[in-house]
């Protein structure tokens, strides 16, 4: 049985699939005056951070407390100790004090994998972000964000996105929001489409599932929804591009652009948005975008990926990767 | 010293055969010789090989005895069946000095299980600047032949340049790790389909590739030999035979994990299968594999790079690179070369024995099984297939990748000169 | 008849329940005289149709418009540790709110009393009632808290052994209550 969540790889259509629908009703708890359950009572939670990210923390955060979980916070970021030193020794401490849920973000990719499989910890790892490897529960809400938009709250429940055309656009190479995206909506039926300079796309992509073009113009009109990557300035100077200038003439997301999306096509963004980068105000404070509701989605996915991995005596996820190399 | 008769050894694979070694010497070879006065090894059909000789090898001390000691590291290479190996120079301090390579020559002399040939730095300090003092270590006692700045690539064309001429006033060879470091930057594993999926930094093989044939063509333009370490790619393989073609003193080594081992492992996030240069495609290990049956790549070399367990035991992009090789590289080759038919016990003592001995001039090794002949040699047990268990590793590191794994072949008998360093498996 | 439920017998059909319910709608109307702030919540699954059933006899009988909804209580059990978790149902709480109403909860089968009281709890979390009632399809006993109900459709005197399953047409394709040997599956009701 699953006891983590680090891939977004790992979910199979219906794990996926019910995961969403648990967010539909975990989502109609934050419409109620006592935004709280009890179901994680008395279960510790950890949220290890070795990066920083407030949104990210925050958000899991609430979901913690929304389930009533006790929470402890731990950045370790900036700690003297060496790196490998610092996730080990304080994976042993974590389990030295009990916890049943190691929430971590980690600048390192496959940190929570490692975490999970080694014999430091026996806790349940859910992946918050590691490396340029994966963001299992980012890619989750962006798909729960999609469904409610492009199949409807009620009408989706139980439903995936099959047929839909999803088009992410930006540094590809460097995103792990790009990898849980296309795992999952792969999974989910969609039809994904890469759209970045030949820079920012890895080598080795040609075995993703999904589709890769260098030309944002032709792919905009066959788009159901649009994602926009973050785009460091400093890849810059590492020569991914000319200047922000000419990335942002390229694969920047302006209002004319928009206009080239069918009229149901939403714009979605992972935060924070570089305004004037990759995408323009007009467009990120436009209707069509959905960057607030995917932060309001990110804490019902995580009540449900909470719940569905805690809330019962064995998770209700099924996962056949990590458990094939888990050795207890 | 004693008489020993090794008795019905299969002789570099062939029909068993009696050796009588006399003192440090080979004193015959043939069947039913008298066994009068000598201590007896029944070999019992046991292949008996030349001692080993490894090329590339950490040994780590002067700087991190925490992850090998020169002592550690030649019981390790007895047990592996190796009397001679080559101790890279990335030590603390770097071995650029006749100092340093005195001390480590010397530790290996006093110790007694395996000669140690230092190697010394090209650059001082490795960094690639300024040239070592080449000559000064080939005149001290350690008499330093092979000059490498392995962990690091020598990227300078000119100070490589200026080295392998150099070098030729010595009869010395440069062996160069091939990485260009600005297309290795962050560079965590092979770059490719799994490098794409996993996330982690890319090390493309045409980092490799494009040093490699800048070199042979230095080599060729200045008249020089080169030797290339730890080749790893298909492509490296196609620029080597090019170069050899073309009559280019060039020599090629690979270890024993990349001809075994692909990038595939790296999914489970295991440091243990962290390495420089990385685990590549199952592709390269087959052209990695002809090769050295082809002779296009000359040399087993382990690459022997023991860390301590705190340096593994962490997340990927933190762990140290590097594996132990010393104590399994026969191991390997039996699996990978001989198993397989790619190469008969003859053709292993000559990528393992012979030629590394000649590419590093190490007098004395890689000779034939004959009469007259030092008598630096191995017995290894060819039908034993069994688990590999790092505890019983007489190196201090345990960083291998095949734990629990199953390989064939296992050295029981290494002799220096005569001197039995590993009896029964077990070091003397 | 269900296979995963053999010798079971019906001790309710069709014709029984809707009777009972029609018995259960006057009940109502009688002792919340008149019932004009009654709000009807279905536990889920099958106690939200006997809601909606409920409602629309009501409706027949004040000719008012009667508030139905539903009240998942999954997360509120005091026995999710000793299960996978299960998939979560819907709650659906009438835009009025239940502040200040009478409440009125609706199951199909009252047994150890642990879903009311969970079900109460999760109420707590919503609003706060003038007054909450329970009405059920069937009360089998082997009650393990002190929970009654204010309306009952049949008591049905059982055994630990025997288990009660209720079928009802818009889940099952048929209206009936079956009484039935436990089978040996364990964390089974």
């Amino acid at each position: 049985m699953q006891r983590h969540l680090i891939s977004a790889a790992d979910l199979t259509r219906d794990d996926a699939v019910l995961i969403l629908d648990t967010a539909e009703e975990m989502a109609r708890v934050a419409d109620r005056p006592i935004k709280k359950l009890p179901t994680l009572r008395g279960r510790t939670i950890v949220n290890l951070f070795f990066e920083d990210s407030t949104r990210t923390r925050i958000s899991f955060e609430a979901a913690e407390k929304r389930l009533s979980a006790d929470v402890i916070n731990f950045t370790a970021k900036g700690s003297s100790v060496s790196k490998g030193e610092s996730l080990k020794d304080t994976a042993q401490t974590l389990e030295a004090m009990g916890v049943d849920a190691v929430v971590i973000r980690h600048g390192a990719s496959g940190a929570p994998y490692r975490l999970a499989t080694s014999d430091w910890i026996d806790a349940a790892v859910i992946n918050a972000g590691d490396g340029t490897h994966q963001h299992p529960t980012q890619a989750l809400l962006d798909a729960f964000t999609m469904r409610r938009r492009l199949v409807g709250r009620d009408a989706g429940i139980g439903q995936d996105l099959a047929g839909r055309r999803i088009t992410i656009v930006g540094d590809v190479l460097h995103s792990r929001v790009a990898r849980s995206n296309v795992d999952l909506l792969h999974t989910l039926g969609a039809e994904v489409t890469l759209v970045a300079p030949p820079t920012l796309v890895p080598v080795g992509v040609e075995t993703w599932p999904c589709e890769v073009s260098y030309d944002l113009d032709s792919t905009l009109p066959k788009s159901d929804a649009v994602m926009m990557l973050r785009v460091q300035r400093e890849r810059m100077n590492a020569a991914f591009f000319p200047t922000e200038r000419e990335y942002s003439r390229r694969y920047g997301l302006d209002g004319d652009r928009m206009a080239k999306m069918p009229e149901h096509a939403i714009v979605m963004h992972p935060g924070p948005m570089v305004r004037g980068m990759e995408i323009t105000a007009e467009v990120a404070d436009s209707e069509r975008c959905t960057v607030v509701e995917q932060v309001a989605n990110g804490v019902s996915i995580r009540m449900a990926v909470l719940y569905l991995l805690l809330g019962g005596n064995e998770p209700a996820v099924s996962q056949a990767r990590t458990t094939a190399t888990e050795e207890k | 010293m004693s008489k020993i008769l090794i008795r019905g050894a299969k002789v570099l694979g062939g029909e068993p055969q009696d050796v009588l070694i006399d003192g440090e010497t080979i004193a015959a070879v043939g069947t039913g010789l008298d066994a009068e006065g000598a201590e007896v090894v029944e070999a019992g059909g046991k292949v008996l090989l030349p001692g080993l000789v490894d090329l590339h090898t950490h040994l780590r001390e002067p700087g991190r005895e925490d992850s090998e000691t020169v002592l550690t590291g030649t019981r390790a290479a007895a047990s592996g069946g190796y009397t001679a190996v080559f101790a890279m120079a990335n030590t603390f301090p770097v071995a650029d000095t006749a100092g340093v390579v005195e001390q480590v020559y010397r530790l290996g002399q006093e110790h007694g299980y395996c000669d140690v040939q230092p190697i010394g730095a090209v650059t001082v300090g490795l960094e690639g600047k300024k040239l070592a003092e080449l000559g000064a270590m080939h005149e001290s006692a350690a008499g330093v032949t092979v000059f490498s700045d392995d962990g690091k690539c020598v990227d300078d064309a000119v100070i490589m340049r200026r080295a392998l001429e150099y070098v030729k006033a010595f009869g010395g060879v440069v062996a160069q790790h091939a990485q260009e470091p600005r297309l290795t930057e962050g560079a965590q594993m092979n770059e490719g389909v799994v490098s794409a999926e996993l996330g982690l930094g890319g090390w493309p093989a045409v980092a490799e590739e494009s040093i490699i044939a800048r070199d042979v063509l230095l080599a060729e333009h200045v008249g020089s030999r080169v030797h290339i370490c730890h080749l790893s790619t298909a492509g490296s393989v196609e620029i080597v035979r090019w170069a050899k073609s073309r009559g280019i003193d060039v020599t090629a080594e690979v270890t024993p994990h990349h001809l075994l081992l692909t990038d595939e492992l790296v999914r489970s996030y295991n440091p243990v299968y962290k390495v420089n240069p990385p685990l590549r495609t199952e592709r390269d290990v087959r052209a990695l594999r002809e090769a050295l049956a082809d002779g296009t790549i000359d040399i087993v070399a382990t690459d022997h790079a023991p860390h301590p367990h705190e340096d593994k035991d962490c997340e990927w992009a933190a762990a140290a690179m590097g594996m132990v090789g010393l104590e399994t590289a026969l191991s390997v080759v039996q699996e990978t070369m001989v198993d397989t038919g790619l190469l008969d016990w003859a053709g292993v003592a000559d990528r393992m024995s012979v030629k590394p001995a000649q590419i590093g001039r190490a007098t004395g090794h890689g000779r034939p099984v004959s009469a007259g002949e030092p008598a630096n040699l191995v017995l290894v047990d060819t039908q034993y297939r069994g688990p590999v268990d790092p505890a019983r590793f007489a190196s201090r590191s345990r960083n291998t990748p095949y734990e629990g794994r199953e390989l064939p072949g296992r050295v029981t008998h290494t002799w220096l000169r005569g001197k039995a360093t590993l009896v029964d498996g077990k070091l003397t | 008849m269900d296979t995963s439920f053999p010798d079971a017998r019906p001790v309710l059909e069709g014709p029984d329940i809707a009777r009972v319910l029609t018995r259960i709608a006057h009940e109502i109307v009688e002792r919340a005289k008149g019932a004009d702030d009654v709000v009807l919540l279905g536990i889920p699954t099958r106690g939200v149709f006997l809601a909606r059933r409920l409602a629309d006899k009501l409706v027949e009988i004040t000719d008012r418009k009667i508030p139905v909804g539903s009240l998942d209580i999954t997360m509120y059990r005091d026995d999710l540790r000793m299960h996978p978790p299960r998939a979560l149902a819907r709650t659906e709480i009438p835009g009025d709110g239940i502040d200040g109403r009478l409440v009125v909860l609706v199951d199909d089968v009252l047994f150890s009393g642990r879903t009311i009281r969970a079900a109460l709890d999760a109420l707590n979390d919503i609003g706060r009632p003038r007054a909450v009632q329970l009405a059920v399809l069937v009360d089998r006993g082997h009650r393990e808290l002190p929970i009654r109900a204010d309306y009952v459709g049949k008591n049905l005197p059982t055994s630990l052994r025997e288990t009660v399953k209720v079928q009802l047409a818009e889940e099952d394709g048929r209206d009936t209550v079956l009484l039935g040997a436990k089978r040996t599956v364990p964390g089974e009701q």
